[in-house]
């Protein structure tokens, strides 16, 4: 294929997929307001109040809530990224040959250490 | 002009079919399901409606559609609607990037078509990753919007567990985008032809054995299955995050966990366990049958799927609930260093011996 | 129509950043945000930067957006008043900033030489075949990067490797004492 044709063809991929996240959105979205045309509507200060087995709500129920939740979604970012750097890595693994794969060793060794630290300082515990 | 009309109409009808067959499947599923658990644990399951109670997913599905939306007083209305739609969307445009059959192209009004994939793009598995991430939102917003304790907790803890499970999930397919060399999906599994020794799970130098076993063990959890389900356990959260929706957002939600149960099904299959491709050469349609050869594809990429659609039934209906903690002391300290060593391994097997 | 499609990202972006520090509600920042991060993702497909639009979504959307919307959770923050009375300096540096970008924009316009060295090796490698020409590399984008990171720019990446080493450390100190505070007490 000649270079136009190829571009042509890579944005032809890409248009479907946005053609896809489209209808789904749309499909989301009507299906919603279909539904919402032909339902009954009763509202009522009982029907409407928070489920509490049966008790009044007290407080606010945005309370606030363990930092832990806000650790451990930190530790996600950072892995995250380190997990974003192994895939260029071996998608062209068999063309970069040993150097890759003891830059990647270091690397990994690296992350390793991370890892290591994150579980000795009990940032890894739940409880 | 034409030309690129026929092509956005082609484009368009495949994503419906796509989109049909992934709303019917999760229909079946939810009955599948229950017969399935119901002989497990020696009951028949729904029996009422229509014959051996066939018709109970159409009952279900209309039943919810007529049923009284309730937005709870104190809520967010506007991300309390949002939330079901956000998790929805995702689980369903990742079918976008999977190959549901051989790669063949075929040319209908003089227009290029690729009848087994709508999209096959150089980074298809980072796509999925990517979109898979985005059905977090959904479930800690449609949490939080809800003005429950009980929402929000399991909206939270469906959060922390998605994104824990992810990590694992993306280190699993590491050795597979390794061995194959590329994250298209096509070419993953255009990689894995021939012989069933081929495929990824099997594969020289080094089986991707346990990664596939932490792909499974994650995706499991990702999509909040039993013994997973923490964000939506019954006995201590009500419904989790669910628990103030009714009627056709709840719906959504229950749509968005089966489309995600086959999403990653298909995924498991296409990458570890050879796609479309047949266990031996000759158990697909070849010699003077060879145009046939896509029908076989299509009932091998089948039959994975269902395979791994029936271990999530078995595994709900085997397993007990876990505790949270013991949820993320598996996740973080015996997944993730299994999925790591095998990237080490299979990296080193890898330049050691070189394939092909 | 490229033009056409450039705009349309570009004109989502600004207005979606511009709701995020114009909106009171902080969920409503992060969920205009996350419009943003796709549009940007958008505009990197169209520059034929797949690798990069994907990383754009997992990490930015699906990670560092959660991390936020943790923290807005966390804090319960039902309004936020305190940075709206900042304007003046927000205008200041961001007109400061404006400036520059302009006058950086208007010299590479006029020298038309890429700045970074890393787009000229990414020319060079791609098969041989100029992107500037509009001509799309017969080698996927990830492919280009991996070639590239793991051999001319291997020193960075390895120094990328402790920053995230470094920033772990620097998160788990932060954090500790919250989470030793509460366990002994």
């Amino acid at each position: 294929m000649s270079g136009a044709e190829l571009l042509l063809d890579y944005l032809t991929r890409y248009f479907s997929v946005v053609l896809f996240i489209v209808i789904a959105l749309g499909f989301g979205v009507v299906t919603l307001l279909a539904s919402h045309l032909v339902q009954p509507k009763f509202p009522e200060t009982e029907k409407l109040s928070p489920y509490e087995c049966g008790s009044e709500p007290f407080s606010d129920a945005r309370m606030p809530f363990p930092v832990r939740y806000y650790i451990f979604a930190m530790l996600f970012v950072i892995f995250d990224i380190e997990v974003i750097f192994l895939y260029p890595w071996a998608v062209v693994f068999d063309k970069i040959g040993l150097i890759g794969l003891v830059e990647m060793l270091v690397f990994i060794g690296l992350f390793l250490v991370a890892y290591v630290y994150a579980w000795k300082k009990g940032a890894l515990e739940w409880d | 002009m034409v030309e690129v009309g026929i092509k956005i109409g082609l484009s368009i009808t495949q994503i419906a079919v796509v989109m049909g067959v992934v709303l019917l499947t999760v229909m079946f599923l939810t009955l599948a399901e229950r017969k399935v658990i119901g002989w497990m644990q020696d009951r028949m399951g729904p029996m009422e409606v229509g014959p051996y109670g066939i018709l109970q997913p159409i009952a279900d599905g209309l039943k919810l559609f007529f049923k009284e939306d309730i937005v709870p007083a104190g809520a967010n209305k506007f991300l309390f609607s949002l939330a079901p739609i956000l998790a929805l969307v995702p689980a369903l445009i990742g079918f976008a990037v999977i190959p549901f059959g051989p790669n063949l192209t075929v040319e209908i009004f003089g227009v290029q078509f690729q009848p087994f994939v709508i999209s096959d793009i150089n980074i298809g598995i980072l796509y999925i990753l990517a979109f898979t991430s985005i059905g977090a939102y959904g479930v800690i917003l449609g949490g939080w919007a809800s003005n429950s304790k009980y929402s929000l907790l399991g909206g939270l803890r469906a959060a922390a567990q998605v994104i824990s499970y992810e990590l694992n999930v993306g280190l699993a397919i590491v050795g597979v985008i390794l061995l194959a060399g590329s994250l298209s999906l096509v070419k993953i599994t255009e990689a894995q032809s021939g012989w069933f020794w081929n495929w990824f799970i099997f594969a020289p130098p080094f089986p991707q054995l346990f990664a596939f076993v932490v792909y499974v063990i994650s995706s499991v959890a990702e999509t909040n299955r039993m013994p997973f389900d923490l964000p939506e356990a019954e006995s201590e959260l009500v419904a989790g995050f669910f628990t103030e929706y009714s009627g056709m957002r709840f719906a959504f939600f229950f749509l968005a966990e089966y489309a995600n149960m086959i999403l990653v099904s298909c995924i498991a299959a296409t990458l570890f366990l050879g796609g479309w491709n047949a266990p031996a050469p000759f158990l697909q349609f070849h010699g003077s049958w060879a145009n046939l050869a896509w029908a076989s594809g299509v009932f091998w990429f089948t039959v994975k799927v269902y395979f791994f659609l029936f271990l999530f039934f078995w595994l709900r209906a085997t397993l007990p609930r876990l505790r949270y903690d013991q949820l993320m002391r598996f996740g973080w300290k015996v997944m993730l260093p299994i999925a790591l060593g095998n990237i080490l391994i299979t990296a080193i097997a890898a330049y050691l011996f070189p394939r092909g | 129509m490229a033009t056409l499609v450039f705009f349309y990202f570009a004109g989502v972006i600004v207005l979606t950043s511009l709701l995020v520090v114009a909106l009171r509600n902080p969920i409503y920042s992060a969920l205009s945000l996350l419009i943003m991060f796709f549009h940007v993702a958008g505009l990197y497909v169209t520059l034929r930067a797949e690798f990069l639009a994907a990383v754009q979504i997992i990490v930015y959307a699906g990670a560092i957006l959660v991390l936020y919307l943790f923290v807005v959770m966390l804090l319960n923050v039902k309004r936020e008043e305190r940075y709206h009375q900042q304007f003046p300096i927000g205008a200041f540096l961001g007109l400061t900033i404006l400036t520059e970008v302009l006058l950086l924009a208007y010299h590479r316009s006029s020298a038309n030489e890429p700045a970074l060295p890393l787009s000229q090796a990414a020319r060079t490698m791609s098969n041989g075949q100029s992107v500037a020409t509009g001509v799309a590399p017969a080698v996927g984008n990830t492919e280009t990067i991996g070639e590239v990171l793991y051999s001319t720019y291997l020193f960075p990446f390895e120094v990328a490797s402790l920053i995230l080493l470094v920033a772990m450390i620097g998160a788990i100190i932060l954090a500790k004492r919250d989470l030793f505070g509460e366990g002994k007490s």
